[in-house]
């Protein structure tokens, strides 16, 4: 997995709440058997038409609009497991999500990916949202060392929590396996005194 | 001793131990697979040079991609057919046991593992799937992966996680005439909404889920993730020992007696405390509807759209082509689906077939009835309903996921309604455009006959 440190970037204002995975990627592209190509997929029912033709009118489709950071509405990445959600995400160029709330199962696939999902206050959200969606030059610094993000040559920022395993994950660029092969003697041993 | 939940008993019998500020390591019991998010986790411990430790706790079957009819022929889709094939390859090379397409034990993974006695009380389970939720039914800690989890359980049978907040849910009284499981939990997650749940592992308690089959049971568990849930749980009690026993994998002889005696100390202590308590009364829910774009836009079916200022909820109603403050009573409708790991069990048939007998599908449904699994159908034929549905004008499909999430040909066109028994009325869920409506097997049963949404409650009555 990439480390992750800080970002520094412009970013994209999705101002739509309860972003399902099955918009984020629609289940009819989860039939490769590698984890490459997602994202030209990312969002396909929303970045374009039933015909095929380029929807305008969506901010992934807006040139004024560009970076690696993601602003979303409330509960984003809610329903389907699908990793592929972050795949599409991440393999699109994204590097950080910023959401008021993030479902589960999203949330801990973003982290396996090097994907890093932000939970903001939702005043935070909304002022962020509208910053950037007026200003698309708004530049966005995402310190993970310190856990900030803040809003570059101006005041606003805010502070951001994340488990101290998967943020020690997060910056050294280590994945659960690791860990868990590592600690196969204590397993075994866990296999061979089941109480249930 | 302090008082314990039925979910602290399981998951604490569970860890192996915890990281220093950090998750714990959770031992996993049963490990189930299917085609779409396996592949990619079997790639990466090849890369790795990673064995899988314990291939004899996985199961896998063909479900999300296989076609509903003509299983018995080679799969069009070159896509579906490879990543089938892959799924093949894999358990072979890994000795892991597949019930691939066309065996007769061969289903959606939520149908045909607690059929098999895979599923039991007071294990841990996972599937790279989130509705993996629906085998806490039988009081076993179950949930959703990603494929990366996917990859650490085949690496150690383990996984890192830090403990769920806890959450109970509480109805008592008496259902009315025609309000079926899917309805109990679409009430519910049309009152707590699709986040409330998220962070929290669900129990279900009160005589309603106690007057349950089984398989009602695993609908409600089912949906629990449509409220943000990783899992639900139903306290195991005599319903649950009696559906186990004699099962394939289940405990035979004296060992299920003991089992037994171990799964009677698992319901919740009198006196555990939850992090957060809801209680409804049976009396107040009523056949469902939703009528949005997430599962917690459901309304009662008699009761009219809400009106909500919110950007987010006018869009949906946009994307639905519906109008706040409109009933859905009389919209014409013309695809209905049951089956799904929601709805595709015997009983689901069972509803569906009482309320059709006798009847004639409308000529401007297109319906899919959809069985959960081979032993399903098995059933469907050897109770009769199959020619009950066939003689209404209805045709019995094969098993598999199908058009609750469309991945193989099962989809419903553009601008159509679908009154489905499925859980995800997402935009696009069911095909490109298509517009789904949740209901219970009864409600999809009258739509289908009438051709349009009906007020079942009224019928009944």
């Amino acid at each position: 997995m990439e480390k992750f440190i800080t970002i520094q970037s412009r970013a994209i204002p999705l101002s739509i709440e309860n972003v399902d995975t099955d918009q984020i990627i629609p289940a009819r592209f989860l039939k490769a058997t590698d984890r490459k190509g997602f994202g030209d997929n990312v969002f396909r029912d929303w970045r374009f038409k039933k015909d095929g033709t380029v929807n305008e009118e969506f901010v992934l489709n807006d040139s004024k609009y560009s970076g690696h950071i993601l602003v979303a509405g409330d509960n984003f990445g809610c329903g389907s497991s699908r990793e592929h959600a972050a795949w599409a995400l991440t393999d699109y160029g994204f590097k950080v999500v910023i959401s008021s709330f993030f479902a589960d199962i999203f949330k801990g696939n973003a982290l396996n990916n090097g994907l890093l999902p932000v939970q903001v206050s939702a005043d935070f959200l909304s002022e962020l949202l509208s910053l950037v969606e007026n200003n698309p030059e708004t530049e966005l610094e995402v310190n993970l060392e310190k856990q900030i993000i803040s809003v570059k040559y101006s005041e606003l920022s805010e502070d951001f929590e994340i488990d101290a395993y998967k943020k020690t994950c997060m910056i050294n660029g280590y994945d659960d396996i690791d860990y868990l092969v590592n600690n196969k003697e204590l397993i075994e041993a866990f296999e061979a005194n089941k109480i249930y | 001793m302090s008082m314990k939940t039925l979910f602290d008993k399981v998951w604490d019998s569970h860890v192996v131990s915890s990281v220093e500020n950090g998750p714990q390591i959770l031992y996993i019991d049963k490990h189930l697979i299917h085609e779409v998010t396996s592949p990619q986790a079997f790639n990466e411990l090849e890369d790795r040079g990673i064995p899988v430790f314990r291939p004899n706790q996985i199961v896998a079957t063909a479900d999300h991609n296989t076609p509903t009819l003509n299983q018995d022929q080679p799969i069009k889709d070159d896509l579906s057919r490879q990543q089938l094939e892959q799924l093949s390859k894999n358990c072979k090379k890994n000795d892991i046991t597949l019930y691939e397409l066309g065996h007769k034990y061969n289903g959606i993974v939520h149908v045909m593992a607690p059929e098999l006695g895979v599923t039991q009380p007071g294990l841990t389970m996972v599937c790279g799937d989130s509705h993996t939720s629906t085998h806490g039914a039988f009081g076993a800690i179950a949930f959703g992966i990603g494929t990366s989890q996917v990859a650490q359980v085949f690496a150690s049978q383990c996984l890192l996680l830090t403990k769920p907040k806890s959450l109970r849910v509480t109805v008592n009284g008496k259902l009315k005439n025609g309000v079926l499981p899917k309805d109990v939990i679409l009430y519910i997650i049309s009152k707590l909404g699709t986040n409330s749940g998220t962070g929290y592992f669900c129990e279900y308690a009160g005589n309603v889920f106690e007057d349950m089959s089984m398989e009602g049971r695993m609908t409600v568990c089912n949906m629990s993730i449509e409220m943000g849930a990783r899992g639900g749980m139903i306290a195991p009690d005599e319903t649950t020992f009696k559906y186990v026993k004699d099962r394939k994998f289940a405990p035979q002889g004296e060992d299920f007696n003991k089992k037994v005696a171990y799964w009677k100390t698992l319901p919740t202590d009198e006196g555990a405390t939850f992090d957060k308590e809801y209680t409804f009364a049976a009396e107040d829910i009523e056949p469902m509807v939703t009528y949005g774009t997430n599962p917690g836009m459901g309304i009662k079916i008699s009761e009219t759209i809400p009106v909500d200022e919110n950007p987010s909820f006018k869009k949906s109603l946009t994307y639905m082509d519906f109008e706040a403050g409109e009933s859905l009573i009389n919209k014409p409708i013309n695809f209905v689906f049951i089956g799904s790991c929601t709805n595709s069990r015997i009983e689901d048939f069972r509803v569906a077939a009482k309320y059709i007998k006798g009847k004639q599908k409308a000529d401007n449904v297109t319906a899919w009835l959809v069985p959960g699994s081979k032993q399903v159908e098995a059933q469907i034929i050897e109770e009769g309903l199959k020619t009950i549905l066939e003689d209404a004008g209805f045709e019995l499909r094969q098993p598999g996921c199908s058009a609750c999430l469309a991945m193989n040909d099962d989809k419903i066109p553009q601008g159509e309604y679908c009154v489905s028994t499925s859980n995800r009325n997402f935009e696009g869920r069911q095909g490109q455009g298509s517009r789904t409506i949740l209901a219970s097997p009864l409600v999809a049963a009258a739509t289908a006959v009438e051709g349009k949404i009906i007020d079942i409650t009224k019928y009944l009555n």
